[in-house]
Parts: C-alpha cells; sequence; structure tokens
C-alpha cells in the first residue's frame, strides 16, 4: 500500500493492522448482500483447502453449521467488513454457501413462528 | 429459503431480527444477555471516510478512523428460524448502523431510563420516522422512581398505538414479555395494512 491508501497507518490503527493484512488491505467484499443476520453454511462439497489461509480455515470450521455473518465476525475477532471480505473468497471459491436474500420484513406466518418460539424460552 | 452453490439439499435457517435500543446506559445488553441462549457476542464495524457522510464523522476529530461495537444475542426459535437481538450502539453519531440494523427487522424494543427519558427521543425519533413498529419498555432499576405507563406515555408524548410495558431487563421472564410484547404490536401492525 502506497500513498493516499495507507492513511489509516496511525497510531490509532493499532490492532486494525492484523485483521487488514489477513485480507491483503481490500475493504470491498466481492459478493454483495452480506448482512449482519445473512446465514452462511460450509459447503459438504468444499475444494481442497491448502491454498486456504488460516482464517479462511477457521472459517470453515465454523461454518461446519449455518451461522449469520455477525456470529462468525464475533467468534473469528475481527472487523465485520474484514470478514465480509474473507467470507466473500469463500462464496467466490463455493466453498461456503450464502442466503441469497437481503432482508425483507417477516410475514405473518413468520411472525406466528417467532412468536412461539419466544414463548417456549 | 434459496441457496446458491451446487449442494442445495443443505438447509439454512431463516434470520430475523429485533433491535434494541434507547439511550446509553438503559440496559440493552443487559436485556439481551437474559434472553440470549448464547453469552452475549460482539462484534466491530470500522467507520471509515469512504462508509459514512462526512456530517457524521463530527465529534471524531482528529481521527480518520473507528470502531462501531455491536453487541448481540441470539434465540433459535426451531430448526428453520433463528433470532438474533442486536443493542443499537449508544452514540448517536453511529446513525448509519442503525440503517442496517434496522432493515428488514421485526421491530425494535426502545428501552427506556425513566431518570433520563431524553435519552431515549432519539430512538423514538428514529423508528418513527421509518415507520418501523417498536414498543417502549421502561427499564426499572433498583431504587429508581416508579412511573406510570401512563405518566411514561405522556412523557414521551407517544402515540396510543404504541404499547408501553415496565421491565426488568436482568430478568429474563420480564425480557421475554417484551419480546412478546413487540412481536405482537408488528403482528397487529402488519394485520392493519
Amino acid at each position: 500500500m502506497t500513498g493516499r491508501d495507507d492513511w489509516w497507518y496511525d497510531e490509532a490503527a493499532g490492532p486494525l493492522v492484523r485483521p487488514y493484512a489477513m485480507v491483503r488491505g481490500r475493504t470491498r467484499p466481492n459478493a454483495p448482500d452480506l448482512h449482519l443476520v445473512t446465514q452462511v453454511r460450509a459447503s459438504s462439497f468444499a475444494s481442497d483447502q491448502t491454498s486456504l489461509t488460516v482464517e479462511h480455515r477457521e472459517i470453515m470450521a465454523l461454518c461446519a453449521r449455518p451461522l449469520s455473518v455477525a456470529e462468525v465476525a464475533a467468534y473469528l475477532d475481527v472487523p465485520l467488513v474484514v470478514v465480509k471480505v474473507l467470507l466473500s473468497d469463500l462464496i467466490e471459491r463455493g466453498d461456503v454457501l450464502v442466503q441469497t436474500s437481503t432482508p425483507k420484513i417477516p410475514d405473518r406466518d413468520l411472525l406466528q413462528a417467532v412468536l412461539d418460539g419466544v414463548r417456549g424460552i | 429459503m434459496v441457496f446458491v452453490g451446487s449442494d442445495g439439499q443443505l438447509t439454512v435457517p431463516t434470520a430475523v431480527k429485533i433491535v434494541i435500543a434507547g439511550g446509553f446506559g438503559t440496559g440493552k445488553t443487559t436485556m439481551v444477555a437474559s434472553v440470549s441462549e448464547i453469552p452475549p457476542l460482539r462484534t466491530e464495524e470500522l467507520l471509515t471516510e469512504a462508509g459514512v457522510h462526512v456530517d457524521d464523522l463530527a465529534g471524531i476529530e482528529g481521527k480518520d478512523t473507528t470502531t462501531v461495537a455491536l453487541d448481540f444475542g441470539r434465540i433459535t426459535i426451531n430448526t428453520k428460524v433463528v433470532l438474533y437481538l442486536f443493542g443499537t450502539p449508544g452514540q448517536n453519531r453511529f446513525w448509519f448502523m442503525w440503517d442496517e440494523l434496522a432493515t428488514g427487522a421485526i421491530g425494535a424494543v426502545v428501552l427506556v431510563d425513566t431518570r433520563r427519558l431524553d435519552s431515549s427521543f432519539p430512538s423514538i425519533d428514529f423508528f418513527e420516522h421509518r415507520g418501523i413498529p417498536f414498543i417502549v419498555a421502561v427499564n426499572c432499576f433498583d431504587g429508581s422512581q416508579m412511573y406510570t405507563v401512563d405518566e411514561v406515555r405522556h412523557a414521551l408524548d407517544l402515540d396510543e398505538q404504541i404499547p408501553v410495558m415496565l421491565c426488568d431487563a436482568r430478568d429474563r421472564a420480564s425480557s421475554k414479555a417484551v419480546l412478546v410484547g413487540l412481536i405482537q404490536h408488528s403482528m397487529n401492525r402488519l394485520a392493519a395494512v
């Protein structure tokens, strides 16, 4: 990174350096529509993982069960934007499956299911 | 739910969310913790010059980036549905995060501390202006003066249709009742359309 791209490398950046090194400075995920609650899951036909970074493999292990983007970020302890970039890599490879719909307001049946579920906790 | 990828048989739950809003220190994370099936998780979004309108950077002088912490919890409703509860960032300068939080949400709980009623005004304004269903839950802290629901409604100048509940955010049953109240309110709103 050179010139205007390295403006954030100041004292305040601190722990940001490592997460951004993970994604080689990328801050724009290729896969759009990764929202906080978007569900992601490792494909059961994942490709050879030897070329993946440690962080990518951690995500694959986490996503053995469906998780939200926010949960993956929290468990990996990296900022959301970083996890979105890492997830985009895996989605492009076909190793991670993703919910394609953007969040929309739940319909009556879904609300009823949520109501029943919350009453049951 | 439709998923891309070759193995379409894999099912992934539908995710829904509820926003827990309110001023700083009103007990948002406490409420999330009292009903979540996991200890509240924290994730951080990075605020950069590119990510937000310039006006929103007021108050972050001398710093090009800052992080916004989001606390959230999870309730697995059944094998097909999972509910996430997001506490809003306390500082008003993070309004841009609220839009993502509110998009597609079932609705919002605005937690109110009667000792600092004014701290809930921005939250109420936000959800009113965007037409997002919300209820007001008065968090009855130990030793804080008790007001009636009507007094709170009057003090907040709330519409009659907005439910107001008294609660103890530390108490699971109480927080659960607030969530039930919100979901019912959202269903009523849906039925009225």
